[in-house]
């Protein structure tokens, strides 16, 4: 497929147990993983991330597909043999070993000579700034000491692709939003092809190059971040990165009839259709604006920096604006009162289904 | 976490009450103490004619432990026949030990890898044979490798060997009883340790380019220790004092320290040195003891 892939899974599928109780943990998953490249394995709980990811480090094989490494197929060969290493969600250091001693594992199986190891246990520790803590027991350390040790232990024999399965999923907020940046930081300076899992959109949506979104064994939409939010494919990757919106529309020669009699130019076949619209692409204006939606204010919640309007339009259904705190604070309007509802040109996206 | 004020104060009162316990800690101290007070004292003394000891000190129960003196020349010479039995039950149990840690090793790995219930159930079994007599299921083992036994007849007929196996009354006799009898000691204790393993170190050591030994060598062994350790000692110690096992398949002059101290006891009519045995014995297994304590406390300082 492509010819600067570092990681390539063709028409993978994964079936656990047999005859009715069969589940298909990936159905024909096709990807192409840059070299040097970010990217996110995006998707709710059960959606076949791990074992995507379990696939490429070898510890399951597919059911059917092929897994390729740099061109080279790698499907058979196991986890010990694949230039592939995995910072593991529950960390799996080696309790009766050091900080450094971790971190040396990988190389004294490669059978490194000692100098090499000892200089590069030294660079790891100072990549993830823990050379204070070389002799510490792991069992001694903060979850984000340990994911620290993980990441060195892991990118210490240098892999040609890093793993990782919701590393940051056991740590606090604060340290969460630490580690991120710091994950970014140090696939920069190595320049390793991350392959990061996680179900948090907002930490796909900041980290990646590129993100998969997933879900029920398939890849539903694969892209940068910023396509992935402003042209999702489809309902589920519409509802599943930030909120949005769902208006149902007939669609008449690139126009687009909504609730409430207006029409808008889209670019969609003729029919029923599902228009995505993000709670902040919409403005509150007054009722009655040309091409605005008419709806009727249900319920306002503060957040601080904005506002969430709850709003009902002409067919019941029920719409989200967002509503920047201005200095007055004067600009949400009470509830029950008519407004219109004005779309930004180009908003208004086009699901499959 | 640290006690509670509350928690302190009531173990405190609780404490002050110690002399409530004791009659209990009266009755273990002369029962701990009395019979091996009067094991080392029998030990200074001189044997009698009929058995039992005249009330004369003596270091010959000890010196002769060790040396011997020959009843022609009267020149001193080591006790060889004693070395040998000594040398034979430390070699015995140390093989024993080796043999159980190598057959329980993969039976509590596979106990420990089973589904919760299925697991109570194998251990379980493992525990049958504790609830039959020592003496019986030795005799049974000796029906099993006797000439005309099960092994025998089975090799037999399956053509593979022309003359039955003389095992009874050998060493590997005594070896597959001890063996036998000791591997739930073995097993137990390593099932408790790999029952804790962290199956997912497994796939990190793979992860790290390591092969099948060397997780084996470098992840599971470092982290099951304590447990074969602990197994370790349990079938050691015991090997080394057994009585039964040599006796009946080892017959009466393959002699482990257990038959050589009944023998003294016994038809020896030697009680002073029986006893300067018994006190060795339980000097070596002091000995072994102390290594254990160390290699655990090793293992907690490094933790
Ligand atoms: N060894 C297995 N045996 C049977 N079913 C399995 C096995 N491993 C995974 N599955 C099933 O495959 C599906 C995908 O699982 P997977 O662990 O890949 O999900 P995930 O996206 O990583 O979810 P999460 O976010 O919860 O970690 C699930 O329905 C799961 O129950
Ligand atoms: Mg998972």
């Amino acid at each position: 497929m492509t010819e600067n892939a570092a990681i390539e899974a063709r028409n993978v599928s994964k079936h656990f147990g047999q005859g009715d109780g069969v589940v298909r943990a990936l159905d024909d998953v096709s990807v192409a993983i840059r070299q040097g490249e970010f990217f996110t394995l995006l998707g709710p709980s059960g959606c076949g991330k791990t074992t995507l990811l379990r696939m490429i480090a070898g510890f399951e094989s597919p059911t059917s597909g092929e897994i390729r490494l740099n061109g080279e197929p790698i499907t058979h060969l196991p986890p010990n043999k694949r230039p592939v290493n995995t910072v593991f969600q529950s960390y799996a250091l080696f309790p009766h070993l050091s900080v450094a001693q971790n971190i040396a594992f990988g190389l004294e199986m490669l059978g490194k000579p000692r100098a090499e190891i000892d200089a590069r246990v030294q660079k790891m520790l100072a990549l993830v700034r823990l050379e204070q803590l070389a002799g510490r027991k792991v069992s001694q350390m903060s979850g984000g000491q340990q994911q620290r040790v993980a990441l060195a232990r892991a990118l210490a024999p240098q892999p040609k692709v890093l793993l990782l399965d919701e590393p940051l999923s056991a740590l606090d907020l604060k340290l969460r939003k630490e580690m991120q940046s710091e994950l970014k930081r140090l696939q920069r300076e190595t320049g390793i092809t991350f392959i990061f899992v996680t179900h948090d959109q907002e930490e796909a949506l900041t980290m990646s190059d590129r993100i998969a979104v997933m879900s029920a064994g398939r890849i539903q939409q694969m892209g940068t971040p910023r396509e992935i939010y402003t042209q999702p494919v489809n309902r589920f990757v519409a509802g599943f990165i930030g909120e949005t919106n769902f208006l149902s529309a007939e669609v008449r020669d690139g126009q687009a009839t909504l609730p409430g009699g207006i029409t808008l130019p889209v670019r969609a076949r003729n029919g029923q259709t599902t228009l995505a619209v993000r709670p902040e692409l919409m403005r509150i204006v007054a009722a009655g604006t040309p091409a605005a939606l008419p709806a009727t204010v249900a319920d306002a919640v503060y957040f601080g920096t904005d506002s969430h309007v709850h709003a009902r339009l002409a067919d019941g259904a029920e719409v989200v604006v967002r509503v920047q705190s201005g200095a007055d604070g004067a600009s949400i309007p009470a509830a029950g009162s008519a407004v219109g509802l004005a779309i930004a040109p180009g908003a208004l996206q086009v699901l499959e289904d | 976490m640290a006690p509670t004020l509350e928690e302190r104060t009531t173990r405190d009162q609780i404490r002050r009450n110690w002399w409530l316990s004791l009659p209990a800690l009266a009755i273990l101290t002369v029962a701990a103490i009395g019979p091996l007070l009067v094991v080392l004292v029998y030990s200074f003394l001189t044997p009698g004619e009929y058995g039992n000891v005249e009330w004369k000190f003596s270091t010959e129960g000890w010196t002769s432990v060790f040396v011997t003196k020959d009843i022609f020349d009267e020149t001193w010479k080591l006790a060889d026949a004693h070395m040998t039995i000594f040398w034979r039950s430390v070699k015995l149990s140390l093989i024993t030990t080796g043999l159980t840690l190598l057959v329980g090793f993969p039976t509590a790995w596979f106990i420990a890898t089973r589904e919760p219930r299925a697991k109570a159930l194998w251990l379980f079994l493992i525990t049958i044979p504790f609830w039959t007599n020592l003496l019986i299921r030795t005799f049974a083992i000796n029906q099993i490798i006797r000439t005309e036994g099960l092994l025998n007849t089975g090799l037999l007929k399956l053509g593979i060997i022309s003359t039955p196996l003389q095992i009874t009354y050998t060493d590997t006799a005594v070896l597959i009883g001890m063996v036998y009898v000791y591997l739930p000691l073995m097993v137990l204790p390593l099932f408790a340790s790999i029952d804790r393993f962290d199956m997912r170190l497994l796939e990190a050591g793979y992860d790290l380019y390591a092969s099948r030994a060397q997780v084996l060598r470098r992840v599971i062994l470092p982290l099951v220790k304590p447990g074969i350790v602990a197994g370790s000692i349990l079938v050691f110690i015991p090997c080394l004092g057994a009585y039964v096992t040599p006796r009946i398949l080892g017959g009466g002059k393959l002699m482990m320290i257990g038959n050589f101290i009944e023998l003294q006891f016994g038809q020896g009519r030697n009680w002073p040195l029986g006893a300067a045995i018994s006190i060795l014995l339980l000097i070596i297994v002091s000995i072994a003891l102390v290594f254990y304590v160390r290699a655990i406390n090793g293992e907690n300082r490094d933790a």
